[in-house]
């Protein structure tokens, strides 16, 4: 069903490349239970909450108003969209009426301020609150907090397990602890000045994020970004891909207690990083995708540090590769732990090598339109499984098929300009770039002097986390580690 | 796969670690004016090392894990990541201090046993960074604790890392600084 036919007579926003429409309380609420979307965001302005799904083609927008700061939950119906009520309300102090989870999520009452970006933020002086978790019940319970300073050099986040014995019976993420209050910093700022923000939204992803948010701006002011820009955007996208596999890789085999493929690994990884600071003068490539093209060129001998560099990588592949069929020690710690199942997969609408490892095959690259992906054809490998090895599995290959992209790039790289200037006008834009991780979602409206007006980054990790949750119910909580690598999501992404 | 060809390969097979520039004497001299002769004595040519993510982007974090890899090999130096605070002589901390952060910091800052050293790695961590202004941050570590060393970057490179770190080595070893008054 398109979006004219689901919407006879609404009226829509003039987003691009999708329109947005404006929902009346009651047709909102029936969207929630429209089962051919998945709901992939949701996020607010000051008396108005939006939500973006995947349909069939294409994302379909919606708004709802939410007059006196309530509007229609979607949690009742939605898995994914509990995590997003919480930080709305947080954030924008706006109520989802109906919902199933009224706690606090970024706030952790903390910033002597309420709601502060609604507008009219409250002070207040109100001693931060007890954090409150999920009861578990059973026999012989006992609770064990982790974090939010770990054993590891990690992000910072609480998790608490309800345990009988070894086995998890609940676990909870909370988290919040990096919030940062990224939107609040890039709202008044053109998008050039508010990129180095989305640089930092989670460094591990600085190029995708970077990208997204350029293209959301790029949309909302009608420009077009020179092609040669667009193949670096990519290169360095599928470079970030190529260190952040290996990375996790990396950290599943240690997980699992194998330390050679573990240093390997990290060698390889290595390498890809210096021939990206030769490429592009950073190691992780921060600031260098720029709303209107890429702040520089590559470097004269770049392209050669890079070649290198993945030539070393695919060299050493099938070795290590090998490990995860010959290593009876790996494969057993990798098989049947830490399962999603394809069905939770595709309800929560979980993108990157977790939804791919259970089924769900949906990769941005291959949206149409996508350049210059969409003349590069990439491969996405989908597996049924679910396990830690499925997700390992999946990076592999997603490895070996960027180590097969970057020099196709690099050979038909378009000459041209690197960057055209923003336009300053009013407009609104949605953009969607897959990361390592999954698809990051950012969306963005700019006022007539193309300013943000309205902004929200959408990580991937919004939708991973629940799984994260699913996948150690009945599990063993010895089991957390490994299959947190094999996760890999983002504090800072969904903190924000 | 025999076990017999990799071995030989790896024993023949240079060492990835690679050579570090030295720490330069002003910020050695700095930092050992920092520390007692007593501390000196107790903390040796050895340093255990908690990091304390305070609100960062997690791109920090990479670079400091990336110390542990063969090329960087931190043990090397006597410098080695531990688990708790409570057995650490550094507490190196990344991110701008989130609000949302502070007392888990100062919490991980009280249960570390003198003498100890606090690192603030990254611009975030120095002064807010580009987080500096916002309601949810503090604006660096130096608003909660007395800083020892400054590594700047975004994200420091883990060389500009093992330096700052090799310089807290060098101000514990020899002698005491004559201090100035
Ligand atoms: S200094 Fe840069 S890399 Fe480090 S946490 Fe801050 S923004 Fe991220």
């Amino acid at each position: 069903m398109s979006a004219a036919d689901r919407f006879p007579n609404g009226a829509a926003a003039e987003c691009r490349p999708w329109p947005r429409h404006l929902l009346d309380p009651a047709r909102w609420a029936a969207l929630a239970a429209d089962d051919s979307l998945t709901l992939l965001s949701l996020w607010a302005e000051p008396g108005l909450v939006h939500a973006a799904f995947l349909a069939e083609g294409g994302l379909l927008l919606a708004s709802c108003p939410a007059p006196e700061g309530r509007y229609p939950a979607l949690s009742p119906a939605r898995l994914g969209a509990p995590l997003f009520e919480r930080m709305i309300h947080d954030l924008w102090g706006l109520s989802a009426e109906g919902g199933v989870d009224p706690r606090p999520w970024l706030d952790h009452g903390r910033w002597g301020l309420v709601a502060p970006l609604s507008g009219r933020p409250v002070q207040t002086m109100l001693p931060p609150p007890q954090p409150e978790f999920l009861p578990a019940e059973g026999e012989g319970l006992h609770q064990m907090p982790l974090g939010p300073v770990h054993g590891g050099v990690t992000e910072s986040a609480h998790f608490r397990f309800h345990l009988q014995g070894e086995a998890v019976l609940r676990l909870e993420a909370r988290l919040g602890y990096a919030h940062r209050g990224i939107i609040g910093l890039m709202l008044g700022k053109s998008p050039r000045s508010a990129a180095r923000f989305a640089a930092r939204i989670a460094g591990d992803s600085t190029v995708a994020h970077a990208w997204a948010f350029a293209m959301a701006a790029e949309a909302a002011a009608e420009l077009v970004p020179p092609p040669r820009a667009l193949v670096l955007r990519a290169v360095m996208a599928e470079l970030e891909r190529i260190h952040n596999h290996l990375r996790s890789w990396g950290a599943i085999c240690e997980a699992a207690g194998l330390a050679w493929p573990h240093a390997r690994c990290a060698v390889l990884r290595e390498g890809v990083l210096r021939a990206c600071a030769a490429a592009f003068g950073h190691r992780l490539m921060m600031d260098r995708v720029v709303p209107g093209g890429v702040s520089g060129d590559i470097a004269p001998g770049g392209a050669a540090a890079i070649l290198s560099a993945l030539e070393a990588v695919a060299v050493e592949i099938p070795e290590l590769a090998g490990l995860c069929e010959t290593h009876a020690g790996l494969r057993n710690r990798i098989t049947g732990i830490g399962i999603v199942t394809a069905e939770l997969a595709a309800r929560l609408g979980a993108g990157g090598p977790i939804g791919r490892a259970s089924g769900r095959g949906f990769d941005a690259r291959r949206l149409p339109g996508q350049a210059p992906y969409d003349e590069l054809d990439p491969v996405v490998p989908v597996l049924p499984e679910g396990d830690v090895g499925a997700r390992l599995r999946i990076r592999i290959a997603e490895l070996r098929e960027s180590i097969r992209l970057v020099p196709a790039m690099l050979a038909r790289l378009p000459e041209g300009e690197l960057r055209l200037s923003l336009p300053q006008r009013a407009g609104e834009g949605i953009g969607m770039v897959e990361g390592f991780r999954g698809e990051c979602l950012h969306w963005m409206a700019l006022d007539d002097g193309g300013l943000i007006r309205a902004v929200f980054p959408r990580d991937p990790s919004w939708l991973q986390y629940p799984l994260l949750e699913a996948a150690m119910q009945g599990g063993s909580a010895a089991d957390f580690p490994l299959c947190e690598a094999s996760f890999g999501c983002a504090v800072s992404g969904v903190d924000l | 796969m025999t076990l017999a060809p990799k071995l030989a390969r790896a024993l023949f097979r240079r060492p990835l670690a690679e050579p570090v520039p030295p720490a330069p004497d002003s910020v050695v001299q700095a930092l050992a004016e920092r520390l007692e002769a007593a501390a000196r004595r107790r903390l040796g040519r050895s340093l255990a090392i908690r990091q304390v993510n305070a609100g960062s982007c997690n791109g920090c974090e990479l670079e400091i894990r990336a110390l542990s890899d063969p090329f960087h090999d931190l043990e090397r130096f006597g410098l080695r990541f531990v688990a708790s605070p409570r057995h650490a002589d550094v507490l190196l901390v990344t991110g701008p201090l989130s609000r949302n952060m502070r007392e888990a910091l100062e919490r991980a800052w009280a249960c570390t046993p003198d003498p100890k050293w606090i690192v603030a790695a990254g611009d975030c961590a120095a002064d807010g960074g580009v987080f500096r202004g916002s309601y949810a941050v503090e604006d660096g570590i130096t608003h909660a604790l007395p800083v020892d060393l400054i590594i700047p970057g975004c994200p420091p490179t883990p060389a500009q890392l093992l330096e700052g770190l090799l310089a807290l080595l060098e101000a514990q070893a020899g002698p005491a600084p004559p201090r100035h008054r």
